[in-house]
């Protein structure tokens, strides 16, 4: 297999290198790709939807269309990663190990027993308890929140920076990662349980799908911002520049609620009781 | 574009792609592709490319990572080649 | 001589992209281990990824955000000085798409693994031949 592996590699590899022989040299202004349609995109950015980053304004305006069934790939993937892993079950079972959060004594019970012991001065932990860091943890709990302020900030701000609703979606999704993963899954299931994971994500294609629906119902072809001029202040071309940011908020969602999802999914095998 | 940097960074990918294959444990393995996502997203950063970057820099050293630790926690991390 | 010369200087780029394709193809080929092959299948895809965005590249471009101000009236942009967006635009959507798909993957091996206990593929397939 290793051998067949090297010749299939090399073969297709030499192909290739001899088809790199046709391309125009790296970096030329000149070749064909740079010729043809984004000179337009470049030239009309700014005047036509005022948002100065052409690749904002091509991702949620020019190239609409693309964009909101790649969203709806990402729900689809956050679906299928439910579907294979998710082990039904009506509600999680009570944790069988608790902590002594003063003496840091860990009591275990058996099958069918009960806990009897006042549950304030206890918490619950996973079966692989690992020793609380008191410092990643108190640092994760400062941070989490200013994390999430730059994944909005991201998230409003990709018309005029490097941005947009996929980077800022998953920062979003990430600041609830590393609370599971600096506390444990229990805390973030807390802050953001299952079913409002699950919702976000086609919430967020929703809003997308809605959008261009809304330009539709105001006359205008689907994801046309145009038509927003009818509700919105400042004219068709700032109209365009705001149905982009509605846009950018849909994938923010869908993109935070899938990651978060998958997740989810991944570090508890679908249990929803105890993982990474 | 500095010519330099980019050949040594394009050299430090190949060596962190062809790392996260050939070791012997996945744990390795998963941080050596978080290595290699990160490398790959200073070379779109030199190529002007700062959107694709960012996205790589929060998608693929960040939330990638964290999958294949914990798909790897989950299963195991040995593995024959 | 000069002539070879010029050719790898203005091509070694894409020929380093094509090794880095390669090495995930081999990967994908080779390896025993899933999640081996899952790290292989990711380098192959941001391999072709770079390849894709290094398309875009214009010597002596800015990135793509327009120059503006508030209080100036718009100037005629000049498409040269500014990179192309549109190789971005695709590959910024395929890098989550990316990511959406590995989670996918390593959905199937943990459930792989949950069936077979073992990730290796040739233990698999005897598991599966001798039930």
């Amino acid at each position: 297999m290793k051998a067949l592996g090297l010749i299939i590699v090399a073969l297709v590899g030499a192909i290739l290198v001899y088809a790199t022989i046709d391309f125009p040299p790296f970096g030329d202004p000149e070749s064909p790709a740079s010729l043809h349609v984004s000179p337009r995109y470049l030239e009309k950015t700014l005047e036509e939807t005022a948002v100065p980053n052409a690749v904002t304004s091509v991702l949620a305006d020019y190239r609409s269309f693309d964009t909101m069934f790649e969203t709806t790939v990402i729900f689809c993937a956050g679906v299928a990663c439910f579907l294979l892993l998710r082990v039904p079950r009506r509600r999680p079972p009570a944790p069988r190990q608790f902590r002594h959060r003063l003496t840091g004594l860990t009591f275990r019970i058996k099958d069918g027993g009960e806990f009897v012991l006042p549950v304030r001065e206890f918490e619950p932990v996973d079966s692989i308890w690992t020793p609380y860091d008191l410092i990643i943890e108190t640092i994760c709990r400062y941070l989490i929140p200013f994390i999430q302020i730059f994944g909005l900030y991201v998230i409003a701000h990709g018309h005029y920076s490097p941005g947009g609703g996929f980077q800022g979606g998953v920062i979003l999704g990430a600041s609830i990662i590393l609370l599971s993963v600096s506390h444990n899954l229990r805390t973030a299931l807390k802050r953001m349980g299952e079913k409002t994971s699950a919702l976000f994500s086609p919430l967020g294609v929703l809003i997308y799908t809605g959008t261009g629906v809304l330009c539709l119902v105001l006359g205008y072809n689907f994801l046309d911002y145009q038509a927003l001029a009818a509700l919105l202040p400042g004219g068709p071309i700032m109209a365009r520049s705001h149905g982009i940011f509605l846009v950018e908020v849909g994938v923010g969602m869908a993109v935070m609620g899938t990651m978060v999802w998958i997740f989810k999914n991944l570090a508890s095998r679908g249990r929803y009781d105890e993982g990474l | 574009m500095i010519w330099q940097l980019d050949l040594l960074i394009l050299t430090l990918v190949v060596l962190c792609g062809i790392g996260a294959l050939m070791i012997r444990d996945l744990l390795g393995a998963a941080i050596l592709f978080g290595a290699y996502s990160f490398m790959m997203c200073l070379l779109w950063a030199i190529m002007g490319a700062v959107d694709v970057a960012f996205t790589e820099a929060s998608v693929g050293a960040g939330v990638s990572t964290v999958f294949f630790i914990a798909a790897v926690y989950h299963t195991t991390r040995r593995t024959k080649d | 001589m000069e002539e070879i010369l010029g050719l790898v200087i203005a091509r070694y780029n894409y020929w380093i992209y094509i090794t880095l394709m390669m090495v995930g193809l081999y990967g994908m080929i080779a390896k025993n281990n899933l999640v081996k092959k899952i790290v292989g299948m990711n380098i192959f895809q941001t391999a072709i990824i770079l390849f894709y965005v290094s398309i875009g590249v214009k010597k002596g471009a800015t990135i793509p955000i327009i120059e503006h101000s508030h209080d100036v009236a718009h100037q005629a942009v000049r498409a040269a000085d500014y990179i192309n967006p549109l190789p971005h635009v695709l590959m910024l959507t395929a890098i989550v798409v990316s990511v959406a798909t590995l989670g996918v993957a390593l959905a199937v091996a943990v459930t792989v693994y949950q069936r077979h206990q073992t990730l290796e593929e040739d233990e698999i397939l005897k598991q599966i031949r001798e039930p």
